[in-house]
């Protein structure tokens, strides 16, 4: 009954009891618990964190859980809980060289210094359902033979190409000069790198997964490489003005996917690889290599190269990635709108009466027109 | 407080929900909108803990000009008890602890999705809006950077070309809601997805409007007693919609109406959108054509029955 639209306290009030209700399943099945899916769903985790814009592994499991697994649902209760929490300011930039790397994979180079790693992924394993884990207990602790982590240094293939002068160069950040932050102003355009990072580095995975495709197959070729993907632990340090130096707030997770991609020169500048950047909390590489792309791609103006796609057109890109205003906007239509579309019924049925006038109008006209020509 | 609000009782928040530098910083948004009429300030605008499309920027003003003595009117097409209205009136009891109420004449604050109260507002009354794309423009250019320079040229051609394409094509401007308007002969802007109907009453209305819009990071604003003219051409002057029925609860004429279906026979019959002024009109003894017929009590009783809580 068309009643049941308003009068919604108490159907608010239930329909948050059977969620409830529903989320929690059959209670003779243990509930799960926050440290389970931290640990065992260490990458809905991290998407979750990432997209969420908030490094907080328990956080984030108590988000996934309380979605029932909806992961931009969990997203969007990280974002609401970040809203509450005070800004004090911002980390010094983290030193991906100095990475505690747990996976380093170069598709560049067969060796390099450090050694390609391998690290747990899903890349050479099949796909075929382990019905073994369905059916064992599996707490036994599967035995790894890995060597312990060698203590040589890993620098970033980016930066041995850059000794070469192959690679253009890291742009040159000036430490004093204002953190571009779009959660602290708002997005306008044309946004520079550091705002486009940041829009792609909390922009919704499947978004970036497919503008970084479109790349690959033809809107905006880019000619990528994965120079360097590495995950592992970097530390987080944060200047305190009243202490006068850096100190360690703590170590987070992270995934960084160096792109290396095709050539810029000049008759004035030699030719040089470009690249496309990409840095996600979490162990999220398809995201990393995404954003890498989408990344390199956006910056086709700078690069001297003509804009065709949709990858390239910032704008667009960047209006669009954030799955949380997205969800928000194409849900929200779920909502009563019975008096805008009331407008539009009163407009429809007046141009079809109208309508129906003219029409009646032509069919006496032509009528005498037959009678008078008979 | 209601039982929804108890929902949202997970922990201490800061008054009204928002930290008090981000209300600061929209409450600046708010003044510059309020200096240039009808202009989109954008605004840091935050996540907030209702999805972005369910009222964010409306709410975001509303937490930022809250006082603890305010008293808080909150609807969604025109009534108190729809779902969504009922759940941030719910988010504002338990987060500002301020007094609600469902009568307009009552409320110093009322934020709205949609419709403006039939009662005329008063210079001490806030009309805060719900706005889902604040840019007129928008589906004319999809591009931020170029609405923005149309803006600042006042170059507003676009905007009459379709207006004539619509007359030209179904002999109407075939824009019913979101009717755009020219506010003190300056900016277009989007009185947001209200039914041209209220148009009239946003010109020169004695209340501040105030217009959130969460998603899209912008604020902007009409003063009292601003002019504010719907756009239209001089042989086919603004109209808003007219009803040929009166409601038929209250017997109001030249009101907003909602159209009900009462049954699969063809059944319909027309209620005030503006639910607290169909009651009021009730209680003071007016009574429309259908005030007796069964499917009407079921009705109006569904809604008396809230207003009693």
């Amino acid at each position: 009954m068309y009643v049941a639209v308003k009068g919604g306290e108490k159907a608010i009030r239930n329909a948050h009891k059977l969620t409830a209700k529903r989320r929690r399943g059959d209670t003779s099945v243990p509930s799960l618990t926050l440290e389970q899916i931290a640990q065992q769903l260490s990458h809905a985790v991290a998407r979750v964190m990432g997209e969420g814009s908030l490094y907080d592994e328990t956080l984030a499991a108590l988000a996934i859980k309380q979605a029932r697994g909806d992961l931009i649902e969990a997203a969007f209760l990280m974002r609401a809980y970040r809203t509450t929490l005070p800004r004090f300011g911002y980390s010094k930039p983290v030193d991906t060289a100095e990475m505690l790397v747990e996976r380093r994979i170069s598709a560049t180079y067969k060796d390099l210094p450090g050694g390609q790693v391998l690290g747990p992924t899903f890349d050479y394993s099949h796909r075929l359902l382990d019905f073994a884990l369905a059916a064992e207990d599996d707490s036994a602790e599967p035995a790894v033979e890995t060597s312990p982590p060698e203590d040589v240094a890993m620098p970033r293939v980016t930066d041995l190409l850059g000794d070469e002068g192959l690679m253009e160069p890291d742009p040159v950040s000036d430490e004093t000069a204002p953190v571009g932050d779009l959660t602290r102003e708002p997005l306008s355009f044309p946004a520079d790198r550091d705002l486009r990072l940041q829009n792609l580095a909390r922009g919704d995975e499947g978004f970036l997964l497919a503008l970084a495709y479109s790349t690959q197959r033809g809107y905006g070729r880019t000619h990528p490489f994965a120079g360097e993907i590495r995950y592992g632990e970097v530390e987080v340090e944060f200047f305190a003005e009243e202490l006068g130096f850096a100190v360690t707030l703590g170590t987070i997770k992270v995934t960084e996917c160096q792109m290396i991609n095709q050539f810029k020169g000049s008759a004035k500048t030699a030719p040089t690889f470009t690249r496309g950047y990409g840095l996600v909390f979490g162990q999220v590489e398809r995201k990393a290599m995404s954003m890498a792309m989408v990344d390199r791609s956006m910056r086709f103006e700078e690069l001297g190269e003509e804009q065709v796609a949709p990858a390239q057109d910032v704008e667009f890109v960047l209006s669009h990635s954030d799955n949380i205003q997205a969800t928000g906007f194409v849900e929200h239509l779920k909502l009563p709108h019975y008096v805008d579309f009331q407008a539009e019924l009163v407009l429809v049925r007046q141009m079809r009466a109208e309508w129906f006038e003219k029409r009646r109008q032509e069919e006496d006209s032509g009528d005498a027109a037959q009678e008078a020509a008979e | 407080m209601n039982d929804t609000a108890q929902i949202f009782d997970q922990g201490e928040y800061n008054f009204a929900y928002l930290d008090e530098q981000t209300k600061r910083m929209i409450r600046r948004a708010i003044l510059k909108g309020i200096a240039i009429p009808g202009y989109q300030v954008p605004f840091a605008s935050r996540e907030m803990p209702m999805p972005y499309g369910w009222g964010t920027g409306g709410v975001q003003v509303t937490a930022s000009i809250l006082g603890k003595d305010d008293c808080l009117k909150m609807i969604d097409q025109g009534s108190d008890d729809t779902t969504n209205a009922v759940s941030i009136r719910g988010f504002f009891e338990k987060t500002a602890g301020v007094r609600t109420t469902y009568e307009t004449s009552e409320a110093t604050v009322i934020q709205t999705r949609h419709r403006i109260p039939e009662k005329g507002l008063r210079e001490d009354q806030v009309l805060v809006f719900q706005v889902p794309i604040p840019e007129p423009l928008r589906f004319l250019e999809p591009r931020e950077t170029e609405t923005r320079k149309m803006h600042a040229l006042e170059d507003y051609g676009l905007m009459h070309v379709k207006l004539y394409e619509d007359i030209a094509k179904n002999g109407h401007i075939a824009t019913t809601y979101a009717y755009p308007v020219k506010v003190n002969d300056r900016y277009v802007m989007d009185p947001s997805p209200t039914p041209k109907f209220d148009n009239p009453k946003i010109d020169q209305m004695p209340a501040l409007q105030l217009y959130g819009a969460g998603r899209e990071k912008r604020i902007y604003a009409i003063p009292p007693y601003t002019k504010v003219k719907s756009l239209d051409f001089d042989d086919y002057p603004f109209e808003v919609q007219k009803f040929d029925k009166p409601c038929g609860l209250c017997g109001a004429e030249n009101v907003y109406l909602d159209e009900v279906i009462l049954d699969d026979q063809g059944g319909r019959m027309y209620v005030c959108s503006d639910s607290d002024h169909c009651e009021e009109r009730r209680a003071n003894g007016h009574l429309g054509p259908m005030a007796a017929d069964p499917a009407a009590t079921h009705f109006a009783g569904g809604a008396s029955e809230e207003t009693v809580q």
